[in-house]
């Protein structure tokens, strides 16, 4: 008979983990979180649209300086967003190894696929696109590293974005990567509720639905910015901090 | 009608394999898949040629022996049926088909469009049974079963092992037959004794039989010729995870008294 497991809390960690639908429900856990991030960032984002301060100060900037201004808070989130990218990615790497390699590693001369959408077919390209877009992400607008992004100014998060997304190469970039991120979306969604045991006939339906609902709200959400720079629709103010 | 024939041809287990093309004249639109392929088996062993070697049995639809990929789908074009039940009358005068054996690490092909599937016995010897005292059998009504339960079950059960969910998948994952399984016994109330067990050891050896994992993308689902459920999947991760966390062995220092 095989192995069960059967321990203390770390021995059974350990080996739940271990099996596919243990790192599966790592995944959904974790896409769980970063999804909700993902919600809360495009709701700042949104932020750009909103009319300068009586006093000069972008509302974007306020948002910005409130964020710095609790670094408990802020750094507390990013250590968790971190964690959950990690476990994300590393469980997904370790299952698509299994998946493409081990488990058929003779292909098929001829696969038609029925049922399944681009989306889901296409999770683990969409995901790297994603995690590299967030590495430069992060160096472009967080970090302001000088070799990624050389007008970035510490603290100025309006004239940043702004700046930053004027170079049309760049805006576009972050919409195609944002709308790899919706169709990432439009499956991880209702699939993380799957993965974890959660499924019924009734309710699975609307869930499929609400998560194509939610996956083109942030793509659109996310997309509008880089694309209202670019039209000019959004440009450089007094707005400075 | 007249066919065009791409079959996957391989000697053994251990020689390559690949494809060979076939013309058939004379397919009665009333035949089988399979009767169609006595047909060209005939032509072969006339003409001195190895036939064909694909497996079946009952040829009712009901036994999960048979099974291969027709243009790319398992059991072919008609949804909800094995290819042993799918008729000539669903293909053009003059198609050209590609038919290919299930492709898994786990479904190794021993001939031509014919695997070992011995991996789904091994899961079922893992988990896929209940303990009882045969000859004292008791009266069934004593034993009250939820409809809607016995219904489930009865759904899930429908499985017959023919690995068509393996195949469609495109991580060779065999979810939809385990979860089927899992879920046939966790629903009953004879299968609750052993269901934290059933659920941790078939998903174990599932692992060990080198399948892949569940992206919830639904082709299994949709090539199974018993229309198992999704849903199906969904209950086996449920009981996987409750079962991981919440698993005792039995205490050694029981009873007393």
């Amino acid at each position: 008979m095989s192995t069960m497991a059967v321990g203390g809390g770390l021995t059974r960690s350990a080996s739940f983990y271990d099996s596919v639908i243990g790192k599966k429900a790592v995944m959904a856990i974790t896409g769980f979180i970063l999804f909700g991030f993902v919600l809360v960032h495009m709701a700042g984002n949104l932020q750009v649209f909103l009319p300068v301060h009586a006093n000069g100060v972008h509302p974007l900037d306020e948002y910005g300086a409130k964020l710095r201004a609790m670094p408990p808070l802020l750094w507390g989130a990013r250590i968790v967003l971190l964690v959950a990218v990690i476990l994300h990615f590393v469980a997904a790497i370790q299952l698509s190894l299994l998946n493409k390699r081990q488990a058929r590693p003779q292909r098929y001369v001829k696969l038609a696929p029925i049922v399944s959408t681009y989306a889901s077919r296409t999770m683990i390209w969409g995901g790297l696109v994603i995690f590299f877009y967030v590495i430069y992400h992060l160096l472009h607008l967080t970090i302001g590293a000088r070799f990624v992004n050389p007008t970035f100014e510490e603290g100025h998060v309006y004239q940043n974005l702004v700046s930053g997304l004027q170079n049309p190469v760049v805006a576009i970039f972050y919409m195609i990567a944002n709308i790899v991120l919706a169709i990432h979306l439009y499956h991880g969604i209702w699939s993380m509720f799957q993965s974890l045991g959660i499924a019924h006939p009734r309710y699975t339906p609307i869930l499929k639905r609400v998560s194509a609902v939610l996956a083109w709200v942030i793509g659109i959400g996310f997309c509008s910015v880089p694309l209202a720079v670019l039209t000019g629709f959004v440009k450089m103010t007094g707005g400075n901090l | 009608m007249k066919l065009v024939l791409n079959i996957w041809r391989q000697k053994n287990q251990n020689s390559r394999g690949g494809m060979v093309r076939y013309e058939l004249d004379g397919v009665n639109e009333h035949m089988s898949f399979l009767e169609m392929l006595d047909v060209l088996n005939e032509q072969l062993t006339e003409k001195g040629e190895d036939p064909v070697t694909f497996e079946h049995d009952c040829r009712e639809g009901i036994c999960g022996c048979c099974g291969f990929m027709i243009n790319g789908v398992a059991h072919g074009p008609h949804r909800g049926t094995t290819v042993c039940q799918l008729h000539m009358r669903h293909f053009r005068d003059g198609e050209e088909l590609w038919l290919e054996p299930w492709r898994a690490a786990a479904f190794p092909v021993l001939k031509d469009l014919l695997v070992d599937r011995a991996a789904f016995d091994r899961i079922i010897a893992a988990g896929g049974f209940i303990s009882v005292n045969t000859g004292s059998a008791q009266d069934a009504n004593t034993i009250a079963v939820q409809k809607h339960c016995a219904e489930l079950a009865m759904d899930a059960a429908a499985c017959i092992g023919c690995g068509a969910c393996v195949a469609a998948c495109p991580n060779a994952s065999a979810s939809l037959f385990v979860g089927a399984k899992i879920s046939h016994l966790a629903l009953l109330p004879q299968g609750q004794p052993e269901r934290s067990r059933r659920a941790l050891n078939m998903v174990a050896q599932m692992q060990q039989e080198v399948f892949g994992s569940c992206t919830n993308i639904g082709e299994c689902e949709a090539v199974c010729p018993k229309g198992v459920k999704l849903e199906n999947i969904a209950r086996m991760n449920r009981e996987y995870i409750k079962a991981a966390w919440a698993y005792r062995e039995e205490a050694a220092a029981g009873g007393g008294g």
